[in-house]
């Protein structure tokens, strides 16, 4: 374990950042399901520079501790503000082309750090795209 | 095939550029003209890794994009051309004088810029250089995605279609 396990009650463990109310709808998904919505930061970007964008995640981690990013799409402006927070501080982690199921085991997943929770969900996100059908 | 949109954007390769206009545009490359990211080897590869593999993407200031506009105009594939400012795009068509119509895609509020559409604000000295353009002969539009109506400059610089 890299770093360490945050997250109690109530305290956000990540931030999760996308194209119009992608975030909110994700995270509000997230609540309905399991209750949990309060372990994430919703932003939305909408009509923000990428310096904006930047700055806006940069004041969450520094208000919240989050460690993790998570964004919608790997040529979006918030993964491009995410890898230079990232470039910054190694500590943080970003996961990019983020779905529910990835978020769903994030917050579940409090035995490890939230980094370490991060990459286990991104592989379970990545097995949840399924093609059914011929 | 060469160049088939002119934009400019501050967010530079977004996902309205890469998704919302390659894939209608079926664009196959794309040149990022940005002074301060043609000299910053970090930056191009920020860049390059957000671009989908089936897409190409030349780095170049100002200064080359002029010298080398002739091959991006002649490469048999469709092309994206992309600013991240107003001025860079004003130096760009008054050097190349081949360039026939801009595309303004996303310039967001910053001191001194007064709104004009929901995605464009400009200064007073940026909207000299717009009208510029278009008195030199380029049809100068603001439009976020290809499903949106495009906007002629003069009724951007009214701010009629807020």
């Amino acid at each position: 374990m890299n770093d360490e396990v945050v997250g109690g009650p109530g305290k956000p463990r990540a931030i999760v950042v996308g194209h119009g109310e992608f975030a909110g709808g994700l995270v509000s998904a997230v609540g309905q399901i399991c209750g949990l919505a309060d372990k994430l930061v919703v932003l939305s970007m909408m009509g923000m520079t990428p310096e904006d964008i930047e700055g806006a995640i940069r004041e969450q981690i520094a208000r919240t501790g989050a460690r993790v990013i998570f964004t919608d799409l790997p040529a979006g402006s918030a993964t491009l503000a995410a890898r230079r927070i990232v470039k910054d501080d190694p500590g943080v982690v970003l996961v990019s082309g983020v779905n529910l199921a990835t978020l769903l085991d994030f917050v579940f997943n409090t035995s490890v750090s939230p980094t370490e929770a991060a990459r286990a969900a991104a592989e379970r996100g990545k097995a949840s795209l399924i093609v059914v059908g011929r | 095939m060469g160049i088939h949109l002119y934009r400019i954007d501050d967010r530079l390769i977004h996902g309205q550029v890469v998704v919302g206009w390659g894939q209608p545009l079926n664009i196959r490359f794309l040149v990022l003209v940005d002074d301060l990211v043609a000299s910053s080897d970090w930056e191009k590869e920020l860049y390059r890794m957000a671009i989908p593999p089936e897409m190409e993407i030349y780095f170049a200031d100002v200064g080359s994009a002029i010298r080398d506009h002739a091959r991006y105009a002649a490469d048999p594939r469709p092309g994206l051309l992309i600013t991240s400012d107003i001025a860079s795009m004003h130096r760009l068509v008054n050097g190349v004088k081949a360039i026939g119509s801009v595309n303004l895609g996303g310039i967001h509020h910053r001191a001194g810029r007064a709104e004009k559409l929901r995605y464009i604000f400009l200064t007073p000295d940026e909207e000299r250089q717009l009208r510029e353009l278009e008195a030199a002969g380029i049809e100068v539009t603001a439009q976020d995605v290809p499903s949106a109506r495009a906007v002629p400059l003069a009724e951007v610089l009214e701010g009629e279609s807020r």
